[in-house]
């Protein structure tokens, strides 16, 4: 198992290289600098302001000491756009908020698909089966951008019950409507992979035995037939995190909820690329790490995984 | 226990005509396309917005980015879908004719989808195809490359793109298309590794045929039926990145618009009871993400042995 674990871990940081480089080298693509502006700046300016970001310095430089910053001291530099915040400033504001719905999110998804997808399997060619297979292909056509106006427009303007945006600390009437527009559609993945991956285990020999001794149902699929039917929806977990990562972005900008999304996109129309920067690769982070504890969950539970 | 004679006579009678008329795997996929109702009435539905969306301009009654200061501020009430007016979907909030920018977003959100599947099918399918028929450490290396691509978070780095290189559609092209190949050449390899195996390869090798050329005379052509499949499937996918990237304003920019960037204006014009301007570009995005999907859905029933 260690071995295992060592072994992705030594796939999981050449990705994270590769994102950190490929940052690096868009940014170093780009025709000007991050200061160059309409109204040209006196050499020694310019100059100034170079030194100060570390912008003087070579290439490999500038890479080599934001890479050892970020690992050493966690710290993600400046802001190139305003003087009084850093891109930890950034990421501690809009983080916990990100996390909250985010974490909402994923457990709503899991619950409600799994629940779904085990009660279409059970139920098969049923009214619910039929409903459940209607839902997640209609989720589908329905991404989180898409789902965040029209829950604005039922909630808010037609039924008045939650307010159209905002955070304020986290109250719950501010984080129904983030959460439901991001797990929308994952839910409705997780509910088709359930659903196949459960009515192959109920067709299954074990399954058989475990009726033909007389155990109750109930005790069938929780004991036994959940277990293996979730090792799918285990694996589509990273990239639903993904997904909802990105998902955030959308979310953030529609409901004003102020998580790094915003952020994101307020600096993409600012071209801040220290902010952008620092969060894509926060992102990337947290995207592999997450892909690693799945990984390394699935070769746990799943006996059949030899590593 | 034995069958009848009359059954025996159809039996033999069906064969003899089967052995008159040889069913080539094509025709024999097109007829299980055509027997899925749902993919058929999606194709039809697909054609027709094709067709709104390349020839819809020509019946528009302004031009997209015109603009009618006399409308402007005052959709709410001026602004109303009508056929009399000519503005068939009303106007936006600058009193611009709606049916032309959804003629046109519609338009850029299908280019955009072909784009996209263009690239997989001839990026994803060579590279796929050809770290299959190698194998090896050349497949080792391939492969791992494109684990490491799949679990970068890609709509990130694609934003920050379009910020360092400027925001156009091209961008957008080539952004989209640097994703879409990834999943393609994961499913060409799979495909490429039991084809490899057969007959008509190895008499191939055989004969000495050089190795690139035995990939794309032989391998490539049995892999089309599957690539068709998920090209199909995979153009949706590309038309949501592509609507969520110009839904945030980082797309493609005015006077130009495509769904995403539409849906946005329409979900920020809502709040002033503008529903027509949210509807009418959803719609149409709603219907050909549907289309879409069914469409593949036919064809992989139709093509992809494996799922029957």
């Amino acid at each position: 198992m260690l071995s295992y674990i060592i072994r992705r871990l030594f796939v999981a940081i050449p990705t994270l290289l590769v994102l950190i480089i490929i940052s690096f080298m868009l940014m170093f693509a780009a025709p000007g600098g991050p200061f160059t502006s309409e109204r040209a700046l006196p050499q020694a300016v310019m100059d100034n302001i170079n030194a100060r970001y570390g912008l003087d310095q070579p290439y490999w430089k500038q890479m080599f000491d934001y890479v050892a910053n970020i690992v050493l001291h966690f710290d993600f530099g400046p802001s190139f756009q305003y003087r009084d915040r850093t891109v930890n400033d950034v990421i501690a504001q809009g983080f916990p908020v990100t996390l909250t719905y985010g974490f909402w999110s994923f457990v709503v998804a899991i619950l409600a698909g799994v629940s779904l997808g085990v009660a279409a399997a059970i139920r098969h060619n049923t009214w619910l089966d039929y409903l459940a297979v209607g839902v997640s292909i209609g989720a589908q056509v329905l991404p989180n951008f898409v789902m965040a106006p029209i829950l604005l427009l039922v909630f808010t303007l037609w039924l008045g019950w939650l307010p159209g945006g905002g955070w304020n600390g986290g109250q719950w009437q501010y984080i129904v409507m983030p959460v439901i527009a991001l797990s929308t559609s994952y839910m409705a993945s997780i509910a088709r992979i359930t659903r196949s991956s459960m009515l192959e285990v109920l067709n299954s020999g074990f399954i058989r035995t475990a009726r033909a001794k007389g155990l109750p149902t109930s005790r069938i699929i929780f004991q036994h037939a959940l277990k293996p039917a979730l090792l799918p929806v285990l694996s589509y977990l990273g990239p639903a995190f993904v997904a909802m990562i990105t998902g955030s972005v959308v979310v953030d900008v529609y409901f004003s909820t102020g998580g790094i999304g915003q952020f994101f996109v307020n600096s993409a129309f600012n071209r801040d690329y220290s902010v952008i920067m620092g969060i894509t690769i926060l992102v990337g982070a947290l995207t592999i790490l997450f892909n690693l504890l799945v990984d390394i969950a699935y070769a746990w539970i799943d006996p059949k995984i030899r590593y | 226990m034995f069958p009848e004679k009359a059954t025996i006579d159809g039996i033999t009678e069906a064969a003899d005509l089967a052995a008159v008329q040889g069913r080539s795997l094509w025709q024999d996929a097109r007829i299980r396309f055509f027997r899925n109702k749902a993919a058929v009435a999606s194709l039809v539905v697909l054609i027709l917005i094709a067709i709104f969306a390349f020839f819809g301009g020509f019946i528009a009654q302004y031009e997209r980015d015109f603009v009618d200061f006399s409308l402007m501020g005052r959709n709410q009430t001026e602004g109303v879908p009508s056929i009399a007016t000519g503005h068939y979907f009303g106007t936006d909030n600058s009193g611009r004719d709606l049916y032309a920018r959804t003629v046109q977003g519609t338009r850029i959100s299908l280019l955009v989808g072909v784009v996209g599947a263009g690239v997989a099918v001839i990026v994803g399918t060579l590279y796929g195809a050809i770290a299959g028929y190698f194998g090896g450490r050349l497949d080792g290396i391939m492969m791992r490359t494109v684990d490491v691509l799949m679990s970068i978070p890609f709509m990130f780095v694609l934003i920050l793109m379009l910020v360092i290189f400027g925001r156009s559609i091209l961008m957008l092209f080539i952004g989209i298309g640097l994703i879409s190949w990834l999943d393609m050449a994961r499913i060409a390899r799979g495909q490429t590794l039991t084809i490899k195996n057969k007959e008509f390869v190895e008499a191939a090798v055989a004969t000495g045929v050089a190795p690139m050329k035995i990939i794309l005379r032989h391998i490539v052509p049995n892999l089309l039926g599957i690539v068709i499949v998920y090209a199909t499937l995979l153009i949706p996918g590309m038309i949501i990145t592509e609507s969520f990237i110009s839904f945030l304003g980082l797309g493609v920019q005015e006077p130009n618009t495509s769904l995403g960037a539409l849906i946005s204006a329409g979900a920020g014009q809502m709040q002033y009871g503008v529903i027509w301007q949210l509807l009418f570009p959803l719609f149409f995005f709603v219907v050909t993400l549907f289309a879409f999907f069914f469409v593949g859905d036919g064809l992989r029933d139709a093509l992809d042995p494996k799922d029957r």
